[in-house]
Order: structure tokens, then sequence, then C-alpha cells
């Protein structure tokens, strides 16, 4: 689904987090955010799901729309927006519960109570999440006691047992180890056949990596935004590059 | 040396001093709860028979069954009441309240206010509501209440901690999964923290089972019937401690002791067992 965002202005209280934000994000594509520590890219990925919801004193001008929808609207239902919009967060976030109930429990929260359905949502979540083989015999085990990589790996296949259009994930790999990261990396070129990523990253090689399309924040600006190649070769403003080569941030 | 020119021979010699009373202090805390449990076990055991613990209640033979028949009757109208306000209240205050403002500063100083008041107060307000005001006269109902509310503050207070000690990262990633905020307590929150809302509510039934101050104004203390109904004045174990050793049988007033002292030393075994199991069961 195509994201489209205009005149964002965000402030947490007096202070303006992000400053008339443009931007289109295409569909079935990896768009990476890089930018400074501060520089307001979780903050932007975290409108599109409407995390910031939850904050106190955030309060948001402009307008927003994925596939078409405004997700601001009244009408708009905050939960099935999350649910249309998966969301990874920075820190591994297992539910202390088994494997299957933490895969189970967005299909839960929207009422499939049928165990044969339940069983093969978790098993083609799994499967998606690349993970399956490594757990198909310790379902019903804590989901706690597996390694970091696992659950992080664990929590996008959670997120995908919610059939999301779009998966948003907010530095999903910095608290893994570099063989975890590569698996998730390899996880999001397959994912990205089937759905939109946009992906907050401090590690610029990630997003050369990974990314079709990369956007450059700073100070609450968006600087840059063009496709990765392109950003990242030939920047065509100043912070852009002095960022990208590694001269401030 | 250089050492002892800093230190100095007096100081030393008070740090030691205060090193041999530190232990002379323990040595007095423990010795003081050995005798207790010594005592009550040495007088009390002899007397712990069929008739004492499950027998009827004669003019010849007294008997604690009445009063097991009580404190049970008092927990569960006690657990029944506090337990889900206690829960309720904690969760408001964290979840909706966010555990911040005035209001909840407000509730929280009241509730810690609660929780020091002497348990006597306590028992005279239910005196004066149940018993006077209500016309319940002294009965299960009335000293059951009043209990929920004494131990109501506990039960807040130790859920509120267990929410707090629930990480964001679990509420976010149910938010974020599109589960709503209510769906969000209710699965992840709360089953979170069960582990320690288990251990405080079972170390509560604890406070319930070795309160005498409030049943005094509020039960009635009948040792020898068996209460009929919740409207029934009756008696509890710690009540026939008070009875027995005031009418003449401190022995059997030393075996309920040790009756009393084992249910509290098994309910805090539960609550360590009970705790662990259910982490242990999320796999932490």
């Amino acid at each position: 689904m195509n994201i489209s965002v205009r005149n964002c202005n965000l402030w947490y209280g007096d202070f303006q987090a992000l400053k008339n934000i443009n931007m289109d994000i295409s569909n079935r594509e990896v768009t990476a955010f890089i930018g400074p520590s501060g520089c307001g890219k979780s903050t932007f990925l975290k409108i599109l799901n409407r995390m910031n919801d939850l904050v106190d004193g955030c309060r948001i001008t402009g307008s927003f729309h994925i596939g078409g929808v405004d997700i601001f609207d009244k009408s708009t239902d905050v939960n099935l927006l999350r649910k249309k919009v998966g969301m990874v967060f920075q820190k591994p976030n297992p539910f202390p519960m088994s494997i299957y109930d933490n895969i189970a429990f967005a299909p839960r929260t929207f009422g499939v109570r049928k165990k044969a359905e339940l069983d093969r949502i978790v098993e083609d979540s799994l499967r998606r999440a690349s993970i399956w083989d490594e757990v198909k015999d310790r379902l019903k085990k804590s989901a706690l006691g597996m390694s970091g990589g696992q659950q992080q790996r664990l929590c996008i296949a959670r997120a995908l047992a919610a059939n999301p259009d779009i998966l948003l994930m907010d530095e999903p790999t910095s608290a893994l180890d570099p063989i975890s990261t590569g698996k998730i990396e390899a996880l999001m070129s397959e994912l990205k056949q089937e759905l939109t990523i946009v992906i907050v990253t401090h590690n610029m090689q990630q997003a050369t990596r990974i990314a079709d399309k990369t956007a450059f924040f700073y100070l609450g600006e968006l600087i840059e935004y063009d496709t990765t190649e392109k950003l990242f070769s030939c920047p065509t403003d100043r912070r852009t590059e002095n960022y990208i080569t590694g001269r401030f941030g | 040396m250089n050492s002892k020119r800093e230190t100095g021979r007096g100081s030393r010699t008070l740090f030691s001093g205060l090193k041999y009373l530190c232990i002379l202090c323990t040595v007095v805390s423990v010795a003081a709860l050995v005798a207790v449990v010594f005592y009550i076990l040495k007088n009390g055991i002899g007397k712990l028979s069929w008739q004492l613990l499950f027998g009827e209640y004669t003019g010849s033979a007294v008997s604690i069954f009445p009063a097991f028949i009580g404190t049970l009757r008092l927990i569960v109208i006690a657990v029944l009441i506090a337990v889900p306000v206690g829960i309720f209240s904690a969760v408001y205050l964290v979840e909706y309240m966010n555990n911040k403002g005035k209001l909840v500063k407000v509730i929280r100083i009241a509730a810690e206010t609660l929780a020091g008041i002497p348990s006597i107060v306590y028992g005279l307000f239910g005196y004066l509501i149940f018993v006077r005001t209500f016309q319940w006269g002294y009965s299960l109902l009335g000293g059951g209440i009043t209990l929920a509310i004494m131990i109501l503050p506990v039960i807040i207070r130790s859920t509120e901690e267990s929410l707090l000690a629930v990480p964001d990262g679990f509420r976010e990633g149910s938010l974020a999964l599109g589960a709503g905020k209510v769906r969000t307590i209710f699965r992840i929150v709360l089953p979170s923290a069960a582990s320690g809302i288990v251990t405080a509510v079972i170390l509560a039934v604890g406070r319930i089972i070795s309160e005498s101050a409030v049943l005094i104004l509020t039960l009635g203390m009948v040792v020898n019937l068996i209460p009929s109904s919740v409207l029934s004045p009756g008696t509890s174990l710690a009540l026939d401690i008070y009875y027995f050793a005031s009418h003449g049988y401190p022995d059997e007033a030393a075996a309920t002791s040790v009756v009393l002292l084992l249910m509290v030393i098994l309910l805090n075994l539960l609550a360590t067992g009970l705790g662990k199991l259910i982490k242990r069961r999320q796999g932490e």
C-alpha cells in the first residue's frame, strides 16, 4: 500500500520534532530512514501506525494517507490501522507466554477462534519469518527462552500473523549480533515481495544493503529522499553528504 | 604506618566495637524469635489433639473447629471483596492515570496512610458501621468486610508495584498489533504481573489470619458455635488465642498459636512457590 504524507508537523509540548515533511512511500519496496539520533526519524515512523497517540503532549498536523485512507480521520479505527501497519521494535519484545500464543495473539484479537485456523496462521507466519524450522518442536515453550535474534524474528512473525500490508521496523537489528542481523536483512528482502517495509536504521551499510529508497532526516526535517543508490553515490544536499561520509552524526 | 595515622587508634576501636554490637544485636533478635517459637511449641504441642482441632466444643473440652470455619469464611469474604476492588483500582491508577497527576498522588497518600492505621481503628469503624448502624450485630460479614478494607491498601500498593514492573515494550507490542487498551491490560499486562499480584494476595491472607483487633470489635468471639450463616457471629483462630489465654486455657492458647504459626509459614511458602511457578511458566 502506498503511504502519502503532506505537510507533517509534530510537536512534543513546545518542541517541534518534525517540520513540514512531505513524503510518498511506494508499495512493495524497502524504504530506509537514516539520520543522527534525535532527528525525528523514529517519531515519523511512529506516526504511520499512530503510536504517538500514546505520548502525552504530542500534537500532529498535516495529512496522512495509507492506501488512500486518512489515518487520522474520525472514522478510522486505530486498532484496524495497527493491524494493517505492523511494527517491530528496537528491543525484541516477545510476550511472556508460549511461542504459539505470541503468534496467535493478533489473530485471536481479531476474532479467529478455530484451532485449525490458528495453527495454520501460526505455521504460516513462522515460515514467512524463516524461523519455523528452529521453533516447530517447541511451540508451547515460552518465547522468553529464545535467543535475542530468534526473539526478534518471532516478533516479526507475530506482526505478520496480523496480515499487515506495511511493516514498520524501528532499528530492528541494533540490539542483535551480525549473524542475526544478516538473517533479518535476508528476511526483509523476501518480505518486500508482498509488503511495504519502512525501516529506521543507524547503520548506513544496512540501508545500502536492503533499501530501495532512503530518506535522510536532520533536526526534524526531511533533507533528502531518493533511491538508495542515488542518495549514497551523489547526494544533492551538503548535509546529506556530510552525514553519509561520516563528518557528523 | 600510613593507615594508622589516618584512621587513628580511637576510631579503629570504635569500628570494631560497632561490628561486635551488630553481632550482639543479631544474636538477641534471633534468640527472641527462637524463644517465642520454643515457648509456644513447648506449651502447645502437648495439647494438639483431634478434639482440640476438629472436635465438638463442649463444656469440658474446648475446640478450635468453629474458629477454622470462621477464619475460612473471613478469608473468603475479605478476598472476594478486596482482591477485585484492589486490582481494578491499581489498574486504573497505573494504566489509565499513567501513575501521575495530583489525583494519583492524593490516592497514593491516602492508601499509604490507610495501610499505616492501627487495625483497632478499622475495628472501631467496622463496629460502628456494621454492628451498630447496619444493626447486623456481630457477624462474619461485618468482620470480613472490615478486613477487606484493611487489606485493600496493601493489595493496591503491591499490584501497582507489579504493574509498574511490567516492561512498556509489552504494552507497545500489544497495542502495535491492534489490540485495544483493555485487551492489552487484561491479556498482556495483568498476566505479566500475575506472580507479584498472587504473592501479594497470599500475604494479605496471612494478615487476615493473624488479625485480632479488628475482629474483637466486629466478630463477637463466639468460640463454641459453628456459625450458621455469614450474618452469624463467630470466632477466628487469633481470637481463640485471646479467648483461651484470658479464660484459663493457656496451653490451648499455645496449641492454637502453633496451628496459626504453621498456617502462616505454609502461606508464605505458598506465596513464594506460586510466584516462582507462574514466573517459570512464563519462561523468566
